[in-house]
């Protein structure tokens, strides 16, 4: 068995995974800063007009890459809570804690530039659709989450609440999923789905994808720094954490 | 796109507060993001060192 090779619990422990977490975070960056150079290029310069909306549809470079990675994050998130809560494996629970921000920057930046688009296009910023509303509940969720564990002072009972709190909410991302199928929403079904494959031009597509695959390397890069600074700020007593710092100084 | 200036190309056809506003707020957003957290990290670096110090004063 091959994957015997590598002892994944070896991993689990924040003194190992306090390093390996910060040469990811190196590489992801990087690359979270080539694929944003090329995916902004191809928005505004390779992209071509649209015969409907004009330039006014390339918001969809950001709305769309922001709105997957808001729902992403938050399963991801929910993920770790649940493995927290199962193994009570604290790094689990810092990794959860570490995403919550940059989730709720994404479901933000969902609904700001869902906002822009829809003025121009719809003639109003918000409407109380499906889409939108569902959108909204999951930027409470994600503050209700950094609000409740901020709330209590223990980190384990903290990590607890928030967990349970995480796993919740999970029902609300496939009625966000599902929204413009199963409601008569405002907001236009999607463009591209799994089963059906993608209803937009080839180079628009493109351009999407490049800005996705942007959006995610810069939030492994930002949520594993943070859960950098995270296993310091818990772990500070520890000898590995004297160790570290006072050895790096 | 094909924009004949740079004054064109900055009116976006006549959307520019919308695709300016969008893709202004998530720049600025993803440009602050990494800097606080850059900051949390250094911020709880110092706090242990001054932490390690103290000790090692009290020790004397």
């Amino acid at each position: 068995m091959s994957t015997r090779l590598i002892n994944w619990f070896k991993f689990s422990s924040p003194a190992t995974f306090y390093p390996l977490a910060g040469r990811i975070v190196t590489w992801s960056a990087v690359v979270a800063v080539v694929l944003l150079a090329i995916g902004l290029y191809m928005s505004f310069f390779v992209a071509p007009t649209d015969y409907k909306q004009g330039e006014g549809y390339r918001i969809i470079f950001v709305h769309v890459p922001a709105s997957w990675m808001s729902m992403f994050i938050y399963v991801v998130m929910a993920a770790w809570s649940g493995i927290g809560l199962v193994f009570n494996t604290r790094l689990s629970s810092m990794m959860a804690q570490a995403l919550a921000p940059t989730g709720a920057l994404f479901a933000f930046l969902a609904l700001w530039t869902g906002a822009f688009w829809g003025k121009p296009m719809w003639g109003t910023w918000w409407v109380w659709d499906a889409r939108l509303t569902s959108e909204l509940i999951l930027l409470f969720l994600y503050i209700g989450f950094i609000a409740l564990q901020g709330a209590i002072d223990d980190p384990r009972r903290a990590d607890r609440a928030g967990a349970i709190l995480a796993l919740v909410g999970v029902v609300n991302i496939p009625i966000i999923y599902f929204s413009v199928k199963w409601w008569n929403t405002l907001h236009q079904g999607a463009s591209v789905t799994i089963t059906k494959g993608s209803s937009m031009g080839q180079v628009m597509l493109v351009t999407m994808l490049i800005m996705v695959f942007a959006f995610w390397a810069y939030a492994i890069a930002v949520s594993l720094a943070r859960v950098r600074a995270i296993i310091l700020e818990r772990e500070k007593e520890t000898t590995w954490v004297r160790e570290l710092v006072g050895g790096a100084r | 796109m094909n924009a004949g200036s740079l004054g064109e190309f900055f009116e976006m056809g006549g959307y520019a507060l919308y695709v300016w506003g969008s893709f202004g707020a998530t720049f600025l957003l993803m440009a602050v993001e990494p800097i606080l957290v850059r900051r949390r990290h250094q911020a709880i670096l110092q706090r242990i060192r001054r932490m390690i110090r103290l000790e090692t004063e009290v020790k004397r």
